[in-house]
């Protein structure tokens, strides 16, 4: 319990220390931003947040519609294809997009120079980004509306054209109202992944909080704006997380009976067509071409950036990936295991806090540890001087320890999902049997948890590696000097708009990414899980 | 296997009272049962013989050896007590044959892999020693459950509810199987349930447990004829209590005769001290002691019946009102309010004091 509560106030500094910021106001920053910034920060967020809803859930629904209850070729491909944008870092989309659509990309520069025609949209815009963060996070609410659909779809629709509705109809008025908290909670996660982007708005150059918050950091130094600027970005997040909570609990009590075998809707020749284009068209736009294109890039640099720098960049992903999922999974454990040892509400409470981490902008937790790392370092330097004549600027700070400790936050959740999960498989009654045959405390925990969690261990080690691979305002924010990873060496070279040159570490993460994909598409198969 | 004893146990939880002064003897090598509706304490007082719960008074014995009394528990891993879980508890990570094998860790392998085949072979699932728990129906994962608590010989197996999870016909089936596999281990065991048929199915002796306390503990048939009082009357078995009044000590009259007793009322065993002449009684009717015959001059009312194959259950209006069972061949096929002749066909009578 005790280690519970510790970890619960971790998750609870950042938003503490940001809003304490404005204890303390910088008058003349305060006023700048009030009167420049703030406005069009919040209008560029709302923008985006209802574009990208929209967005979303428009092609998160209508997929996972296509896929659950309806047939037609390809379906079973696309069932799980359709995940594959995952693997994409919205921003390696963002930065593929600009490169392709911009004026002075192919695509235009093909149609001016072969057909005089102009005038085309400019991808550089408000429509832009939200098309882009649409395609790259519409799988949240695809995947989980799947489930929905699979789950009561057919009972429902059967339902509907018994009491006399047309299909249409049955699906207007039952099937889309029942799986209305899932594709809520789909579309919560998709904002608040909206929300925490970074890397998508650096290169587009829309300004929002996050980029706000970095600009703070690096351009005004002012860690007290960065600070401010964050607390209200905590805001949208929270009426997010409210709703995603809500969405949750009336998923529990919507969830109907397990749906007997699937009949599917058998689509006209015409309509399976248009199912097809339809989807194949998502896939290849949100996957396909910007992979594609990535490869083609990656080969012309090929010979001159894959030196000594890129593998030292993807060693530094590799280890801090690596020790950041070991933390993240360790914690994990012990977390899940004292929910077991202390069932309770006060648990299940101090739980759901602990794992509210993932809801927070990596660029929040940047500066929310930031900052009390800083103030003990200060203290700890002072102590040093006054005890043992220690003279020095900083013992925490140059350190990974900020980085580490924001990592444990956001993807904290993560790696608990699955680790939980699966310990709710071991009952009570498990345990017991194996003392009743004869083992001891440690018998039990080698013979019989460990290889039942295994594969649990196994998957949240696995999405918490590739989460932390693609993970870049922390990283970029928090890293001692000469840490730079992939994802930091993909925003540097967009940010001068060397595509090419972003295109090699991006595919490095892009492979990685797609592993955890492959894992939850087995799940659904294998009985263990 | 080994002699179960309990001796004034009781146990309570956070105040409540779970089990209290509960004492009885299971001989070596037989079967005892648990009977109860839920929250009678039974599942508990298999608990605290397992192990896993303290239990505060009186002591817990097996084979002679005191494994729980006040302040002090032998562990569950060192009772050599096998046990049965409601919902198995297979380890879903092991095969069918090492489940099985889990308790016979630190034995020479050949002789493990001959236990593991001997009990597969005994519970008929020789084939399946490579499957896993979740490739198996219930009724066999049920039986792996039972392979893998006997096979290292406990001097004891505990079962909780072993059938619950079962659809009925299975549970009928399997509780006999369960009786013959347990019967050719020698094992003494001790069954936790709620359903009467698998307590007499399976069990050389039966305790009707109440507010965690035994009504009763004896052989079934005693338990259906020769009920202690009104409770374990009630829970065990289908009847009617109907008024009577004592005339001599074997002798009660009541709405449809006089009964003679072929045993002796003995008031006293029945909760009637004082018993005399013309004290007032209820008497327990049994469905098989009221019988129907045309040519009685008795008659009752059909109120309902129940179509049960080879016999109908009828439920009667008496002359008075009062409602009787009776169990009738099934070509007796009479219409709802028709009155048909019956009369009394009683063994031994039962009856409580009124209170």
């Amino acid at each position: 319990m005790l280690f519970a509560l510790a970890i619960t106030a971790l998750v609870l500094v950042p938003v503490v220390v940001t809003f304490s910021s404005f204890a303390q106001v910088d008058g003349d920053i305060l006023a700048h931003l009030a009167e420049f910034v703030l406005p069009e920060l919040v209008g560029n967020t709302l923008w985006l947040m209802l574009g990208v809803g929209i967005g979303v859930s428009v092609l998160g629904v209508s997929l996972a519609w296509l896929t659950a209850m309806c047939d037609f070729p390809g379906r079973r491909l696309f069932d799980w294809a359709l995940l594959l944008p995952l693997a994409l870092p919205a921003y390696v989309t963002a930065f593929v997009a600009i490169g392709l659509l911009d004026f002075t990309g192919p695509l235009q520069t093909w149609l001016r120079e072969g057909w005089g025609i102009t005038g085309l949209p400019e991808i550089r815009s408000r429509g832009g980004v939200i098309l882009v963060m649409s395609l790259a996070l519409y799988p949240y609410v695809y995947l989980i509306a799947k489930n929905a659909f699979a789950t009561q779809g057919a009972i429902a629709l059967e339902a509907a054209q018994s009491l006399g509705l047309s299909r249409t109809q049955g699906f207007f008025r039952v099937a889309l109202p029942m799986a209305r908290p899932w594709i809520a909670a789909g579309l919560m996660l998709a904002l608040m992944e909206t929300l925490a982007d970074f890397g998508t708005m650096a290169i587009f150059n829309y300004d929002t909080f996050t980029t706000a918050i970095y600009k703070a950091w690096y351009s005004l130094f002012s860690l007290a704006a960065a600070a401010q600027l964050a607390s209200i970005l905590i805001l949208f997040v929270l009426v997010a997380v409210v709703f995603e909570q809500r969405s949750r609990t009336r998923m529990r009590y919507g969830a109907v009976g397990r749906s007997a075998a699937q009949r599917r809707i058998r689509l006209s020749p015409a309509l399976a067509g248009l199912a097809f284009l339809y989807a194949g068209t998502v896939l290849a736009i949100a996957f396909l071409i910007p992979v594609v294109q990535l490869a083609l890039w990656a080969r012309t640099i090929l010979a001159d950036d894959l030196d000594s720098r890129y593998w030292d960049f993807a060693w530094h992903s590799v280890l801090l990936a690596g020790i950041g999922t070991l933390m993240v999974v360790a914690v994990a454990l012990l977390l899940a295991y004292a929910g077991r040892q202390r069932p309770g509400t006060a648990m299940t409470w101090t739980q759901r806090l602990a794992t509210l981490g993932y809801a927070f902008p990596g660029a929040v937790l940047a500066v929310g540890l930031f900052i009390p790392v800083a103030a003990l370092d200060n203290w700890l330097i002072d102590r040093g001087r006054s005890w043992f004549g220690f003279g020095g600027t900083e013992i925490l700070k140059g350190t990974l320890l900020v980085m580490f400790l924001a990592y444990l936050v956001r993807f904290l959740a993560v790696g608990f999902g699955p680790i939980d999960s699966g310990l709710h498989r071991i009952t009570r009654s498990i345990d017991e049997a194996a003392r009743n045959l004869g083992s001891s405390t440690t018998a039990l925990l080698t013979r019989v948890h460990l290889p039942i969690l295994r594969a649990s261990l196994l998957t949240a080690a696995t999405l918490t590696f590739v989460d932390i691979m693609k993970e870049m305002p922390i990283t970029l924010m928090t890293r001692p000097f000469g840490w730079d990873t992939l994802a930091v060496r993909v925003f540097e070279m967009t940010s001068e708009g060397e595509w090419e040159r972003a295109a090699l570490p991006s595919l490095a993460i892009v492979v990685a990414g797609i592993i955890p994909i492959i894992l939850l598409t087995w799940r659904g198969t294998r009985p263990l899980d | 296997m080994a002699e179960l004893i309990l001796d004034s146990v009781s146990q309570s939880y956070a105040a409540r009272q779970i089990i209290a002064d509960l004492s009885f003897t299971l001989p070596e090598g037989t079967i005892g049962c648990l009977l109860g509706p839920s929250g009678c304490g039974k599942t508990t007082a298999l608990r605290c013989i397992s192990g896993f719960e303290p239990i505060q008074t009186g002591e817990i014995r097996i084979g002679g050896e005191v494994v729980s009394r006040h302040g002090w528990m032998l562990p569950a891993e060192k009772r050599r007590v096998g046990m049965v879980f409601q919902d198995y508890a297979l380890f879903p990570h092991l095969s069918v044959a090492d489940n099985v094998g889990f308790g016979l860790r630190g034995q020479p392998s050949t002789e493990r892999l001959a236990r593991i085949d001997e009990l597969l072979a005994l519970v008929g699932l020789a084939g399946h020693a490579g499957q896993f728990p979740h490739q198996l129906s219930g009724g066999q994962q049920q039986r792996v459950a039972l392979a893998r608590a006997l096979a290292p010989r406990p001097r004891l197996i505990l079962m909780d509810e072993p059938f619950s999870n079962l659809d009925v016909e299975l549970r009928e089936r399997l509780s006999l199987e369960v009786r013959d596999i347990l019967k050719r281990e020698t094992t003494t065991a001790l069954i936790v349930t709620h359903d009467q048929h698998e307590a007499f199915a399976l069990a050389d002796w039966v305790g009707v447990m109440h507010e965690g306390r035994i009504q009763q503990w004896d052989t079934p048939y005693n338990l259906y004829h020769e009920p202690a009082n009104r409770f374990v009357a009630d829970f065990v078995g289908q009847g009617a209590l109907l008024p009577g009044e004592v005339i001599n000590d074997h002798q009660v009259e009541i709405e449809l005769g006089v009964l003679d007793g072929h045993i002796p009322i003995e008031c006293g065993a029945r909760g009637c001290d004082e018993c005399v002449r013309s004290c007032h009684v209820d008497v327990l009717l049994r469905p098989d002691d009221i019988v129907h015959d045309d040519d009685s001059l008795l008659l009752a009312e059909v109120e309902n019946k129940a179509f049960r194959g080879a016999e109908f259950l009828y439920t009667l209006k008496l002359p008075s009102g009062q409602r009787a069972l009776s169990l009738v061949p099934s070509h007796h096929d009479h219409a709802i309010g028709e009155k048909i002749g019956i009369k009394l066909a009683v063994d031994h009578v039962v009856a409580f004091r009124r209170e």
